[in-house]
């Protein structure tokens, strides 16, 4: 037998309690929504998971109406030391359940559970535990005399990192004061309603969050809603640009965290085997499904061959499969239209002239699959270099001088990460310094931290999320 | 030609030039460098691993049939040699279908008293005999001179050692004298030679706890190789730290480069310190991942361990009955 072809070794479902049908969560309460429901399915095998309410402009209302009341009568009485308190215990309950967690996550977004299991659920303990820290501090962190929470938050959050990106809008924003309606993407709602579940173990007072679920419309509903103070949203550009149009004018406050195309750029002198092990984290983590995925590889023209050869070899060793199993690398790609983008653009990278090299691995029959894939010889002027892909595509470009490196990492309308490999000190804080984005990561790639602000330039948003930045973000006349 | 000046001359088309000092510096110091961050998160991945089931079931016999079972005290005996080859012998006396190990290991005194004691099982692991390795070279501090170093090798090869596992110049090789250190193994290399004009099978520990510095032992491994080293070994088991993950999966990615670049293979032998089964699955995930599944084989991986052999047995007998047994229910040699 071949050692490699490890047996199987999935993580069971049975410590999931799933209910067959799940409502929206308004004011403290399971509620049946008035829109047409939907299921949400299990992108590896295209299963049925469970049933989820949608929720119609009426049951948008009342979850607003829930979220105001609450706000105006219970938390934003209530003294900083006690809103940490519910924070810290919610953290702890997120830890107690992190395999349910996890599973879930794995089961509804198609992740390997490698990765929601060490990745995605540690961060969202850590999110919650790191904000309950700041909720009694905030007269003392330099936010301003009297830093006061703005009132009701609409947030709207993507099905990359469904657990994550809740607990990055849910935390600041409680630490500060404010009540939230939150919005969990169409594809994977699950995860957001065993969190509610915990927020009722947690006896989180009724209405400071509530969760309405539903189609790209119940979303366009929440942010226009007139009663709420605060949009926050992760998710495509285009959304993004429609939700600063729709709430232009009005006394919202609003933070977007958009698309990206990072350069992932590989100097001469990079520690080779950690540059590798860095783009592949870079790209084919969580199937590429990541907004400051280091999608545009840029490496030094004398080390071109040699990276691309030790990359195609270690993308051979990546396990494609079961995301419930303990040894997959690349799990399935989160929905069928999804799928078809990728597809999509990489048949366009071909017909623009790059050379596609695709990992050979079997692709299970069933469910939204995408092997890993590298196009060389990319152009600038490339769609696949332009583009965002959102999955499992490379496209390597290459530069002779470090001034050639910024000039073409910065040609892109995005600006939200950047990576940057070299055993050099000096020339990482030099070129650091001049990429135009809001994360730079010196030889590593997507290492996440609640204390450190994430964000974007130009068309990847604006605001801040995570450290002192992001609570500013949700409290009255603070700027960090 | 002797071994000494194949190894010279093959380090030669490598380095461009003879190994002296100035030429060995400007290609090691050329090799790309060690992020020790990265290193270390990629190691602990390769950590995660789940092996499962029948996967671990042949995981925990290869596991015993790359064991270097090793005895390395002054209190060695010519009784301690025989009862550590009886273990060697029947690891597990109550499944005779158990692995054999791949060699024991003594000081280069004690190899009359293994060869005596394997008797006919003494041979080719990969014959389903056992080897026998003896340590030289002034083990483990490596601190005497050129002379003492070449009889102490020459020594344990006459007596029938199979292997001979060197400790380099630490000292030399942190004042840069590379060319110095290349000599040595070299020479010592030579000293391996038996009168029949083969080898004895060279291990050279680079005692990876003094060099610190992964750029370091990435340096010394090529250096090893360069040299003449058939395998390249983490540590003597007397400093700490020994063996790591992360050190050997450095090791493995430099044998994996030589191998790409001349398609010749090397073993790696990590040392010290790997006591659990499930540590030493690590170690095989990490060898099969990087330098591929066929490293999987006594002349290109061993572990050297003492006290793993029996916890193997324990999970080994655990996969067969079903529930744990205890200690006392291996032999301890």
């Amino acid at each position: 037998m071949s050692f490699l072809e490890y047996a199987p070794a999935p993580e069971s479902k049975a410590i999931l309690r799933l209910k067959d049908s799940y409502g929206l969560f308004i004011d403290g309460e399971f509620v049946d929504g008035s829109g047409d429901s939907f299921h949400t399915i299990s992108p590896a095998d295209e299963s049925r998971i469970a049933e989820i309410s949608s929720a119609s402009d009426e049951d948008v209302d009342r979850a607003v109406a829930a979220a105001r009341r609450a706000h105006d009568r219970v938390w934003s009485k209530m003294s900083g030391r006690d809103r940490g308190k519910y924070l810290f215990r919610i953290a702890r309950l997120v830890q107690e359940r992190a395999r349910e967690l996890a599973v879930a996550e794995s089961l509804d977004n198609g992740k390997p559970i490698k990765e929601s299991r060490d990745v995605d659920v540690p961060l969202v303990a850590s999110w919650f535990f790191y904000y309950a820290g700041w909720a009694d501090k905030l007269d003392y962190a330099g936010l301003g005399a009297n830093p006061r929470a703005l009132g009701v938050a609409a947030q709207v959050i993507p099905w990359n990192f469904p657990l994550l990106m809740l607990a990055w809008k849910v935390a600041p924003a409680l630490a500060a004061g404010n009540t939230v309606v939150l919005k969990p993407a169409e594809t994977t709602p699950l995860t957001a309603l065993i969190f509610a579940e915990i927020l009722q173990q947690a006896d989180l007072p009724a209405g400071v969050v509530n969760i309405v679920t539903g189609a790209g419309a119940t979303g366009a509903t929440l942010v226009r809603h007139p009663d709420v103070d605060k949009v926050a949203f992760t998710g495509s550009t285009g959304v993004g640009r429609d939700i600063a149009k729709a709430i232009a004018g009005t006394d919202k406050k609003v933070t977007l965290e958009l698309g990206g195309k990072a350069a992932n750029i590989v100097f001469d002198d990079a520690p080779i085997d950690q540059a590798v092990e860095g783009i592949v984290n870079g790209i084919f983590f969580n199937q590429g499904h990541v907004c400051c995925a280091g999608s545009r590889l840029l490496v030094q023209d004398s080390i071109h061959d040699e990276v691309i050869d030790r990359l195609k070899h270690r993308l051979s060793t990546l396990r494609l499969g079961d995301p419930l199993d303990k040894n997959t690398d690349i799990g399935a790609i989160n929905s069928a239209a999804q799928l078809a983008r990728i597809r999509e653009l990489s048949e366009l990278g071909e017909a623009e002239g790059a050379e596609r090299w695709t990992a050979d691995c079997a692709i299970p029959e069933k469910g939204f699959w995408f092997a890993p894939t590298i196009f060389t010889g990319v152009e600038a002027s490339h769609r696949i270099a332009r583009d965002e892909v959102f999955g499992p595509v490379l496209s390597v470009l290459t530069f002779r001088t470090p001034a050639e490196a910024i000039a073409k990492a910065n040609n892109t309308p995005y600006g939200l990460s950047a990576g940057i490999w070299s055993d050099k000190g000096s020339r990482i804080l030099a070129v650091a310094d001049r990429l135009r984005a809001g994360v730079v990561w010196a030889n590593t790639f997507n290492r996440f931290d609640p204390s450190s602000p994430f964000g974007g330039y130009k068309e990847s948003g604006y605001g801040r999320e995570g450290g002192r930045h992001g609570l500013t973000a949700y409290l009255k006349g603070a700027s960090a | 030609m002797t071994s000494t000046e194949l190894a010279r001359r093959s380090a030669v088309d490598v380095l461009g030039g003879d190994p002296d000092d100035a030429t060995l510096r400007r290609f090691l110091h050329g090799l790309p460098g060690v992020d020790a961050v990265g290193l270390e998160q990629r190691a602990a991945a390769l950590g995660t691993r789940s092996i499962k089931t029948t996967s671990k079931a042949w995981a925990l016999d290869k596991i015993i049939s790359l064991i270097d079972l090793t005895t390395l005290e002054g209190a060695d005996t010519a009784g301690k040699v025989r009862s550590l080859v009886a273990k060697a012998k029947n690891p597990d006396a109550a499944d005779p279908s158990t692995p054999l190990v791949a060699a024991v290991c003594v000081y280069g005194d004690m190899v009359g008293h293994a060869v005596e004691a394997l008797g006919a099982l003494h041979g080719d692991p990969d014959e389903g005999r056992i080897s026998v390795a003896a340590v030289a070279t002034a083990f483990p501090s490596g601190r005497s001179s050129l002379e003492i170093k070449l009889a102490d090798t020459a020594d344990a090869v006459a007596a029938g050692a199979d292997e001979i596992d060197m400790v380099i110049d630490r000292g030399a090789f942190l004042e840069g004298r590379y060319g110095f250190v290349f000599d040595q193994i070299a020479q010592v290399k030579e000293a391996c030679r038996r009168e029949d004009g083969s080898y004895a099978s060279l291990k050279v520990i680079m005692e990876t706890g003094e060099l610190n510095t992964y750029d370091n032992i990435k340096r010394a491994s090529w250096l090893s190789i360069l040299a003449g080293g058939d395998f390249i070994k983490t540590s003597t088991g007397k400093v700490q730290p020994a063996a790591t993950l992360p050190t050997t999966l450095l090791m493995l990615e430099t044998v994996r480069d030589w191998h790409r670049a001349t398609g010749e293979k090397i073993g790696v032998k990590p040392a010290g310190g790997i006591r659990s089964s499930k540590d030493a699955i690590k170690y095989l995930v990490t060898v099969a991942e990087t330098a591929g599944e066929e490293w999987l084989q006594p002349h290109l991986f061993r572990f050297g361990a003492s006290s793993l052999l029996n916890d193997v047995l324990l999970q080994r007998q655990k996969l067969t009955s079903g529930h744990y047994s205890g200690p006392d229910y291996v032999t301890i040699d």
